[in-house]
């Protein structure tokens, strides 16, 4: 067979959605090219965020839709595919064009299979570990939510396995979903002596005491380098307030350049912050705070190549964001010399499972875990005919799904979806588990919910939520993606200020009409009233709606028009 | 046992019941300044009309008047809010709430051994700006910061 025969052969194969056989040889020819990254320097951080409890490996597509505004417009992280292969300097066609962007996304992902996985991830973790000694583990946190088994185990099964997997420092934002006593009791027993949760920015109501460390310093090869916590600031606002009624948090500015200050006085060489802000909010705190080195993000879930680096009064900040469900491992390398951070390396490498052995301690715990949920998580419920994704600022295929059922179950005239960005991927073809409906659905406030509103609560709402995502100040966003909406259209403009993005709004081609009220579905209400009021958790009415369906055809996504988006990098065209 | 450990402070509070009365002298503090109550300015309905009632003209926005408050009210019916001003012969600290039906809404007056820091908690139904208005040798200063007011759900 010549080359021409073989790419033909290559492009037929993965058109026809067909993964081609790796040899052993070749697999581990690509993983030295991935994975044997030389080591630089004397300290070493590697760094996992927002996996999601995803302990196996999964299919994760990337957004074609993060559009950022106003000074964040058409920079990191605002960009998608071919424009962020272009600004990245990543070749097209490649197995990391494919791991950092949805182009072509069935084809390369049946060609270069699943992600993630922590049994596959301990196996790369232990390899740099070998070429970098001493280095730190840092988890980022969203860690113990997003599947079945760890809301059922009230995130154990996380807390085990990232035990077992060594994480040295984390902090926090949805774990935080599971009540404050538990995280204060996983924190107190499970991680004593094993793992530090710090968090600078989490204080009591009553006396503004801190509740975990504001950081931990340890000795990396004799250089002390001191981590950071930044939790998410806005988790009492955009998860239940009831769950950590004794807490208060917010980004805390002030008290991030004290405990910097505090940090470096007691001879921290290389200060980081381990932070749950999300990018923009990074970007911006890296510009306004002295003497940080690094900021290990996430939250936002962008998987970024290289560091932005930010200057500030204080010098330069490297700030990072390292993806989500456990498909990435940022790999920081600083060569610290007379007492300061000289030079640094940093690479995000994706973790393809078939490219690295699954560690056989991990994939045993991984086992007994699942054990007793294996029969209820493996119900194939439907086949899906399409893609079914979630992330993307205003609609997912997986969410139209979820919209589709609430209309239907709920005989409701619109419905409403979170814009999480959490939520694995589905190739098409594949059957619809429970365990891939959890993967959507799994959080510890999942009542289905069935509202009657004016048609202008229903445009207060959708503005509030967009002023959330494109609040032109960084430090007024939450993270989170748009509302996702069903059954209602309407249009957008990223651009404008609060109370005039959301326009158009029309049911069955008659404008929304503020003074009447529409039958409204929803879920994961945030209120102590609703959480009273029980319902139906939304993982049982849409596997009752897939049941009923058996094949589930690729959903129409209801998507807004926008408006002043033209040349944003953040669309695909 | 050792008092400057949180923990044990909040629990020693609570055995002796200290934590509310330290709770309860908070609600002191309004009450003695009843006094001075300014009523046709806590009634005001417009900025403009607040300023007059208290005799404020062309109040400066001053570097010197810091307003500490959060980004994004982590609950709109309580709020904390603090004040702090270094201009010197401080002897009022207000708070304003722009969009609030009635927007001057805690007024401290002090003497002349007080720190010029205060702190209180305000109820807010929407975004809006907030005002620390500081009254000092006769004169006005303010900060301002916009603390917004949301739904809540649907992060991350």
């Amino acid at each position: 067979m010549n080359r021409r025969e073989f790419l033909h052969l290559l492009s037929a194969a993965s058109a026809a959605g067909l993964a081609l056989p790796l040899d052993p040889a070749r697999a581990e020819q690509a993983a030295e090219a991935l994975y044997d990254a030389p080591a630089f320097g004397n300290v070493s951080l590697l760094h996992i965020t927002d996996c999601h409890a995803q302990l196996r490996p999964i299919y994760f597509r990337e957004p074609n839709v993060n559009i950022g505004v106003g000074a964040m417009a058409n920079r990191p992280p605002h960009l998608v595919g071919e424009a962020f292969l272009k600004h990245f300097g990543v070749p097209p066609a490649t197995r990391l064009a494919h791991a950092f962007t949805f182009l072509d996304f069935e084809r390369y992902a049946a060609l270069y299979g699943r992600v993630g996985g922590f049994a596959h991830l301990a196996s790369l973790v232990k390899r740099l570990r070998a070429t970098r000694p001493g280095a730190l583990l840092l988890d980022g946190g969203d860690t113990w939510q997003g599947s079945g088994a760890a809301m059922w185990t009230q995130g154990q099964d996380m807390v085990d396995a990232a035990k077992l997997l060594g994480v040295d420092v984390m902090t926090l934002h949805w774990e935080c979903t599971y009540g404050q006593e538990r995280v204060k009791e996983i924190a107190d027993k499970d991680f004593a002596g094993h793992v530090d949760i710090v968090a600078q920015n989490i204080k009591t109501t009553d006396f503004g005491d801190l509740v975990f460390k504001p950081y931990v310093m340890r000795a990396v090869n004799g250089v002390k380098v001191a981590v950071i916590g930044q939790a998410f600031p806005y988790t009492p606002i955009a998860n239940p307030r009831y769950m950590v009624a004794d807490w208060t948090f917010g980004i805390q500015e002030d008290n991030m350049q004290k405990t910097v200050d505090a940090a470096r006085g007691e001879g921290a060489r290389v200060v980081v912050v381990l932070s749950h802000n999300g990018m923009d909010v990074d970007l911006k705190m890296a510009s306004r705070v002295r003497g940080i080195d690094a900021i290990l993000g996430g939250h936002t879930h962008d998987g970024i190549p290289s560091p932005s680096i930010v200057e500030n009064g204080g010098g330069k900040t490297l700030v990072t964001n390292a993806g989500s469900n456990g498909k990435f491992v940022g790999v920081l390398d600083f060569d610290v010399k007379d007492g300061h951070v000289a030079d640094f390396r940093y690479r995000l490498l994706p973790v393809f499972s078939n490219l690295l052995p699954a560690d056989a301690e991990m994939a045993a715990l991984i086992a007994r875990t699942r054990a007793p949920f294996e029969s209820k998580l493996g119900e194939k419920l439907a086949v899906s005919e399409g893609l079914l994704y979630r992330r993307g600022n205003f609609n997912g295929s997986f969410d139209q799904l979820i919209l589709d059922a609430l209309i239907a179950e709920k005989d409701a005239e619109i419905a409403f979806s979170p814009g999480f960005r959490w939520g694995t991927t589905i190739m098409p073809g594949e059957p619809i588990t429970m365990e891939n409906v959890l993967d959507q659905t799994a959080i510890t406030y999942p009542h289905v919910t069935l509202t009657p509103m004016k048609g202008s609560q229903i445009k207060q709402i959708l503005e509030d939520v967009c002023d959330n995502l494109f609040n032109a100040d960084p430090y007024y966003q939450q993270g989170g993606d748009m509302v996702r909406v069903g059954g209602m259209s309407y249009s957008c403009d990223p651009t404008a200020t609060m109370g005039n993005r959301i326009g158009d709004m029309t049911l069955d081609a008659k404008p929304i009409d503020a003074e009447k009220t529409y039958k409204v579905a929803g879920w994961a209400p945030v209120s102590e009233a609703a959480r009273d009021a029980g319902g139906e958790p939304i993982w049982d009415l849409v596997a009752r709606h897939l049941r009923s369906k058996k094949t589930i055809a690729a959903p129409t996504l209801n998507l807004p028009k926008l408006k002043n988006v033209e040349g944003n990098t953040g669309i695909a065209s | 046992m050792n008092l400057e450990h949180p923990a044990s402070r909040r629990g020693f509070l609570r055995q002796t019941g200290l934590l509310g009365l330290a709770v309860s002298a908070a609600t002191f503090l309004p009450r003695m300044a009843y006094a001075a109550w300014n009523k046709a300015a806590f009634d005001a309905k417009t900025i403009a009309d607040v300023y007059k009632t208290m005799g404020v003209e062309a109040p400066t926005a001053s570097a010197e008047v810091q307003l500490i408050a959060s980004d994004i009210a982590e609950n709109g019916a309580v709020v904390p809010v603090e004040a702090i001003s270094k201009i010197p012969n401080t002897t009022q600290i207000s708070f304003l709430v722009e969009k609030n039906p009635t927007m001057l809404t805690a007024q401290f007056d002090l003497g002349p051994d007080m720190l010029p820091e205060v702190s209180t908690r305000l109820k807010m139904a929407q975004t809006s700006n907030v005002i620390a208005l500081v009254k000092a040798d006769g004169k006005f200063y303010t900060a301002t910061k916009e603390i917004k007011v949301t739904l809540g759900g649907c992060g991350g």
